[in-house]
């Protein structure tokens, strides 16, 4: 798959060692000089994520732009739910919206989020490749502007009591007799169907051709079945850190970037599986009718905020790898620890060794079927 | 208020003390006793401790001190559903989600009792209150009186010996309440039971009672038949509490025998009977009952003293007239005359002579 | 018996006498000013009625705004289902009368869907009908979005024939003239000379595209699929046709057109005639088009019974379909089917729910009674304080106390740690008291129990003390006097707290959502998930529906057997 060699490339670009780029911001943006909007409003998970977002982007644009305002609203959770309600009530706050991919996909077909051409509102590398070429095949959708690519992973207990050995696979998760404990997946069929397969001897490039029928769903579940006792499931990517903490669970899911706030931050004796990290990304949508000149702002800040620099900024506050190639090789150190984040991102090339790509168009058609077998299967 | 040694006492109590604090007595060194077929009223204000030992014989306080007998046994561990004693409630206390019957019945069947042994017992103690025709309503179908006699009768449907009447007549207007009164004191006397009644209204009490104990302060205050009560007062506080009284303020000045002098404050002297005064230059209050104020000074007797007073106000109440006078500094000095028709009516600012019999008048206890 | 009969003792006149009275009396009372009586008061009580209206009216309309319209917009949701047959007009209509057993339709059906799709894509609706009908058939998102993508295409061979033969084909010019209406080219000009002058800003809209006499009967597919591509340009763009080329159907439709009627440039004048007579004999030459080939070509699951069956279930403008999966059940060509076993969630989810909340609702009359009992016994400044305690869970977030009890109950939480020390569980054997039905019950009880304690509380305080006297001094013993007497009397405040609890209990999702694990979650969950997850508003809205009819009916339920009158949440 092409996705994996862009990450592999800017991985090895990241090891090539990180040239220092002057801040440039040669090229305006293609809205400049248009009238615009003073305010703003951006839509966003919150937490560690979102300020990594202020302190990269948005306080650097508005030291650029004093006039304008920029408000927040915690609400990437629900953003689809809420986008499709405004849709209908036809008012509007929200001007520029941060979603996982899948619900980039969601808002493009329900025709909630604008279309974009990639070369036209972003801004090409410093080199001049195109934005597209610099995106690559993290464009998923028309609607959809990458911004950073996470995993969801597996991390342990290294002080786990009656364990034999380390975890050194994804199917340690199944391996109750040498890793015996709680787990906990998220409480949802995606990732956890896939991982099931691969550890039922599945291969890699055939899990979702296996998956479309009705025998090799039977065949996931009945993996699953094998720790369903087992498994806490959860829906909030903070609960799998706190179970870990607690003790609650000996391993379990969760986002790569919250295991590493877990282990650099928090220092708990939690160790990290990349093994079969399942990819995802996160990204901006622009919401389907926004008023011309709040479209404009948007438009300037979007050019500004993707552009090299400052997704290569981002990632010295959160180790989410960024989504553009070019910035690649400008990731460095964690603004406050000082540790190096190469190493922690999910694209890193000792960590890509075993990744998983999520197929976002498969799971656009069997999601709700899925979703259906999963939820009765959790009844049972 | 003695007879506590009386071994044929149906209620009483002895040395009863009682406190809910643990800092002041409600009740203070309670000693009474009443004979089987009394009507006895608790008659006081309000925080007097009537309702304390009410509540005390019920059983749903305990003494804190001292023992309170029915008919020769202590009951003071005895809990209240095995005292078996009648009561009847202020607010009636019918239980509203059973009708009338019901309510009869609940006595009785806790007792046991069989079904047709309820149903006439029933019916005989709702025809007794004259609410026959009642047995299938609910409380709240029935008007204040009816409950209080619906009250009344399930307090006596199972024929306790002594029922507790805790102002039973409280909410009730005053013509019926009238009426309630006399019903109650001819079925006590008819069913020969013992009642203990509390009230706060002293026209009920003297009414209704063959003996009034007359609380405050937590304690019996005079314990006697009404008319004696009425009449011979044995300290202000009965004299003023029961009936309507003229209270005047002095100095003992002689005593002789049954009768004495008191240099009142004003200056006056007036004649009285010595009840509750023992010595020369005693401060005393005086007390003189309305209708014993005589201001024809051909009917007072020879020598006897009398005092200047001046019509402040004179009120027309049908069968009675009743003036306000100044005497002696007191302006709320009240005289009530019978309306007779050689009776002289008086007119604001009439200036009179009024008096007394000596012993109409009591000197009492400062 | 003088207070029983006393009312009726009145004697003399009342008001009511008077009235009787004065009808009596010949033709109607009149009032002072000479109106009937009856009028006049009338009058009066009007002005009343319309003064206590609008004292109630912000009310009024408030609870219509956010009560009974979004009720209303619910219920409406849980049937709507236009998105089809406004998507799919002609489809719709050439299914008619479809049996999806006898395999593929027709190339009629065919050739309408293309039509359909080349306008939904356009207005880019047709992932959202594929998203809509994902939800009955896995695979139709991928379909519809394949296909919105393909449809374009379709015809493009008979573009360019009629561009080859003739490059005037290619000019938007050439069309507008052929089909457009005089005075609407006039009007045209004109919105065109308007736009040139305004510049930047302009938003005024073309004016809609109006056929000349006689082209329609003449070329009524072009015509028809002129006429759309007018429309969206028009809306979508703000443009008129005369400077844009037209969709490649229209050229297939004109093909089409003259395939069928090689008389059609009779039809028009001058060098419209010629320019259709020489299409008319490149027409000839042509093969017709195979839609249902193209369909195939672009996935060849069009031709699947499972695409159309769905269609042609979900066609009609109403449906049953998100209350048959409500129901764990199917909308299929055939009828209502249960879906497979391994389907069936929503039938075990409301069961669950109603019966959890019953248990929620049975451990708060447990837990309540007894507090709520001490509360209106006790002084009023101690019952005061007590009940800060009971009022002190409203004073803190749903979230906190929830994980407050995640914290508890979690097997390495403080319980557990507890029953560990005290050596009543091994540390091997700690209990799972969380993410279950007790972690549910224990957390839903602990938050709803205010609303059990405050209605008990209230109706007892209205309970005298007196009653229970009464009941001991009739010979009751503690518990025949609380049972008998207290505990009857106390029943319209458990009433109101349990219909408070339950109801409450079965909307509940959060704390489920937290504590309850897989085997603790509500209906209200799946909700939730599909009115901000999946999507699917519809299914949501049904299933709210049907949590709603469950409620009514319990309530009637309620009725029927303890009577609704015995309800009280105070004295």
């Amino acid at each position: 798959m092409k996705l994996t060699k862009i990450l592999m490339a800017s991985s090895a670009l990241t090891l090539a060692g990180s040239v220092a780029f002057a801040e440039s911001h040669a090229m305006e943006s293609p809205v400049a000089g248009e009238p615009m909007a003073d305010s703003m409003t951006l839509v966003s998970w919150g937490g560690a994520y979102q300020a990594s977002q202020q302190k990269a982007y948005v306080e650097p644009y508005l030291e650029m732009n004093p006039d304008v305002t920029i408000t927040w609203d915690e609400s990437s959770a629900e953003a689809v739910a809420k986008l499709r309600a405004m849709n209908e009530a036809d008012n509007l706050t929200w001007d520029l919206v941060d979603v996982v991919a899948s619900d980039a996909i969601r808002l493009c077909d329900e025709g909630l989020a604008m279309e974009v051409d990639h070369d036209e509102v972003l801004a090409p590398a410093p080199d001049g490749t195109d934005a597209s070429d610099d995106f690559g095949d993290l464009i998923v959708s028309d609607c959809f502007i990458p911004q950073i690519v996470y995993s969801t992973t597996v991390g342990y207990r290294t002080d786990a009591e009656g364990w034999t050995g380390t975890p050194e696979d994804i199917c340690a998760l199944w391996d109750l007799e040498n890793f015996p404990g709680q787990r906990s997946l998220e409480r949802r069929p995606i990732g956890n169907l896939e991982w099931a397969l691969l550890c039922d001897g599945v291969a890699k490039e055939d899990i979702y051709d296996v998956l479309e029928t009705e025998e090799g769903q039977d065949r996931a579940f009945a993996k699953l079945d094998e720790i369903k006792d087992n498994v806490v499931w959860w829906t909030a990517g903070a609960d799998t850190p706190q179970l870990l903490a607690d003790g609650e669970i000996v391993m379990g899911s969760t986002y790569n970037g919250r295991l590493f706030s877990l282990i650099v931050e928090q220092d708990q004796p939690v160790e990290m599986l990349w093994d079969a990290q399942v990819f995802d990304l996160d990204g901006w949508i622009i919401p389907e009718g926004l008023p011309e000149e709040r479209l404009n702002r948007v438009m300037d800040f979007l050019w500004f905020a993707t552009d090299t620099q400052r997704l290569a900024d981002q990632s010295k506050y959160i180790s989410y790898g960024p989504a553009r190639d070019s910035s690649a090789p400008m990731v460095s150190m964690h603004a406050e620890l000082g540790v190096d984040m190469a190493p922690h991102m999910p694209t890193d090339p000792a960590n890509s060794e075993n990744t998983f790509l999520y197929n976002y168009e498969w799971w656009a058609d069997y999601r709700d079927d899925l979703d259906a077998k999963f939820q009765a299967w959790l009844a049972q | 208020m003695a007879d506590t040694a009386n071994g044929t006492a149906f209620v009483a109590f002895e040395r009863v003390q009682k406190s809910y604090d643990g800092e002041t007595l409600v009740v203070k060194d309670l000693n009474l006793s009443m004979p089987k077929g009394e009507f006895l009223t608790m008659l006081g204000p309000s925080g007097s401790g009537k309702t304390t030992c009410l509540m005390m014989l019920a059983g749903f306080e305990t003494a804190t001190h001292g023992e309170i007998k029915l008919d020769g046994k202590p009951i003071n561990n005895i809990p209240p559903h095995k005292r078996g004693i009648g009561m009847v409630f202020q607010n009636y206390a019918l239980f509203p989600h059973m009708t009338v019957a019901e309510n009869l019945a609940f006595p009785l069947e806790v007792r046991g009792m069989g079904k047709s042994e309820r149903e006439s017992k029933i019916k005989r103690a709702l025809d007794m209150v004259q609410m026959g025709d009642f047995a299938g309503r609910r409380p709240a179908q029935l008007s204040g009186g009816q409950q209080q006699r619906i009250a009344l009768a399930r307090a006596l449907v199972f024929e306790p010996e002594l029922v507790l009447m805790d102002e039973p007549l409280g909410a009730l207007d005053k013509q019926l309440r009238e009426t309630l009164q006399f019903e109650i004191t001819h079925l006590a006397h008819r069913l020969g039971i013992t009642v203990v009644y509390v009230t706060h209204d002293q026209t009920e009490a003297l009414t209704m009672s063959d003996r009034v104990a007359v609380f405050d302060d937590g304690r019996i205050q005079q314990l006697a038949p009404p008319d004696q009560l009425y009449e011979a007062p044995e300290n202000s506080f009965v004299a003023q509490f029961i009936g309507e009284n003229n209270t005047l303020e002095g100095v003992v000045e002689e005593i002789r025998g049954d009768h004495c002098v008191v240099k009142l404050d004003s200056g006056d002297i007036i004649d009285a009977k010595p009840v509750n005064v023992s010595e020369v230059g005693e401060r005393t209050k005086v007390s003189i009952r309305p209708e014993r104020v005589e201001y024809n000074p051909e009917r007072l007797q020879q020598g006897a003293h009398t005092l200047k007073a001046e019509v402040l106000e004179f009120i027309y109440m049908g069968d009675i007239f009743r003036t306000r006078l100044r005497v002696a500094g007191n302006d709320d000095f009240v005289i009530k005359t019978r309306n007779a028709p050689d009776q002289v009516r008086l007119a604001p600012g009439d200036q009179i002579e009024i008096g007394w019999l000596p012993e109409d008048c009591r000197a009492l206890d400062a | 018996m003088t207070d029983a009969t006393a009312q009726d003792k009145i004697a003399g006149p009342t008001p009511d006498t008077a009235i009787r009275d004065a009808e009596r009396a010949d033709g109607p009372m009149l009032a002072a000013d000479g109106r009937p009586l009856k009028k006049s008061l009338a009058s009066a009580l009007r002005r009343q009625k319309i003064r206590a209206l609008l004292l109630i009216a912000p009310l009024l309309i408030f609870i219509m705004f956010t009560f009974i319209i979004p009720i209303g917009q619910m219920l409406f949701r849980s049937v709507e289902n236009q998105i089809v047959s406004e998507t799919l007009p002609r489809t719709v209509a050439a299914l008619d009368g479809y049996d999806s057993e006898s395999g593929p339709p027709s190339g009629e059906v065919f050739a309408a869907l293309t039509r359909d799709m080349v306008v939904a894509a356009e207005l880019k609706n047709h992932t959202r009908l594929g998203s809509r009908l994902n939800y009955e058939t896995t695979g139709l998102s991928s379909l519809f979005r394949q296909a919105g993508r393909g449809v374009d295409d379709i015809g493009e061979d008979y573009t360019d024939a009629f561009v080859d033969a003739n490059e005037a084909w290619e000019e938007g010019e050439t069309w507008v003239r052929l089909l457009a209406n005089e005075g609407w080219i006039v009007a045209s000009d004109e919105w065109a000379a308007r736009e040139e002058a305004a510049g930047r800003g302009f938003d005024e809209l073309p004016p809609r595209f109006v056929f000349a006499d006689g082209v329609e009967e003449a070329l009524p597919r072009t015509t028809e699929m002129y006429a759309d591509f007018a429309a969206v340009l028009r809306t979508e763009d703000g443009d008129s046709p005369v400077d844009e080329e037209p969709w490649n159907i229209v050229y297939l439709s004109l093909y089409e057109d003259l395939a069928a009627n090689p008389d059609a440039p009779a039809a028009f004048e001058g060098a419209e005639a010629e320019l259709l007579a020489e299409a008319a004999e490149i027409a000839a030459g042509l093969e017709p088009f195979d839609y249902t080939a193209a369909f195939e070509e672009i996935d060849e699951d069009w031709l699947g019974e499972d695409v159309w069956g769905t269609i042609d279930a979900f066609s009609s403008d109403y449906t049953a379909g998100y209350f048959a999966a409500s129901a764990d059940r199917k909308l299929t060509p055939d009828g209502i089917q249960p879906v497979d076993e391994d389907q069936r969630v929503y039938g075990t989810l409301f069961l669950r729910t109603m019966l959890m909340s019953l248990g929620i609702t049975v451990s708060c009359i447990a837990l309540g009674y007894p507090v709520a009992w001490l509360l209106a016994n006790l002084p009023l400044r101690t019952a005061n304080v007590l009940m800060i305690l009971v009022l002190l869970p409203f004073w803190t977030s749903l979230l906190v106390r929830t994980s407050a009890w995640k914290v508890l109950l979690q097997q390495q939480g403080v319980i557990n740690d507890i029953l560990v020390w005290l050596g009543l569980v091994s540390d091997s054997n700690r209990l799972i008291m969380i993410n279950n039905q007790f972690g549910t019950i224990v957390a839903m009880t602990h938050i709803l129990l205010p609303f059990m304690i405050l209605p008990l509380y209230s109706v007892m305080k209205t309970i005298p003390p007196s009653y229970l006297r009464a009941a001991k001094s009739l010979g009751a013993t503690n518990w025949t006097a609380f049972w008998r007497v207290y505990f009857p009397q106390s029943v319209p405040g458990i009433g109101a707290g349990s219909i408070l609890v339950f109801i409450l209990a079965i909307g509940y999702y959060i704390t489920p959502e937290i504590v309850g694990g897989t085997k603790g979650v509500f209906i209200s969950n799946r909700i939730a998930y599909h009115i901000s997850t999946s999507l699917n508003w519809g299914l949501a809205a049904a299933l709210g529906t049907i949590l709603l009819a469950l409620v009514l009916v319990l309530y009637w339920l309620y009725d029927r057997i303890v009577g609704i009158d015995n309800v009280k949440l105070g004295g």
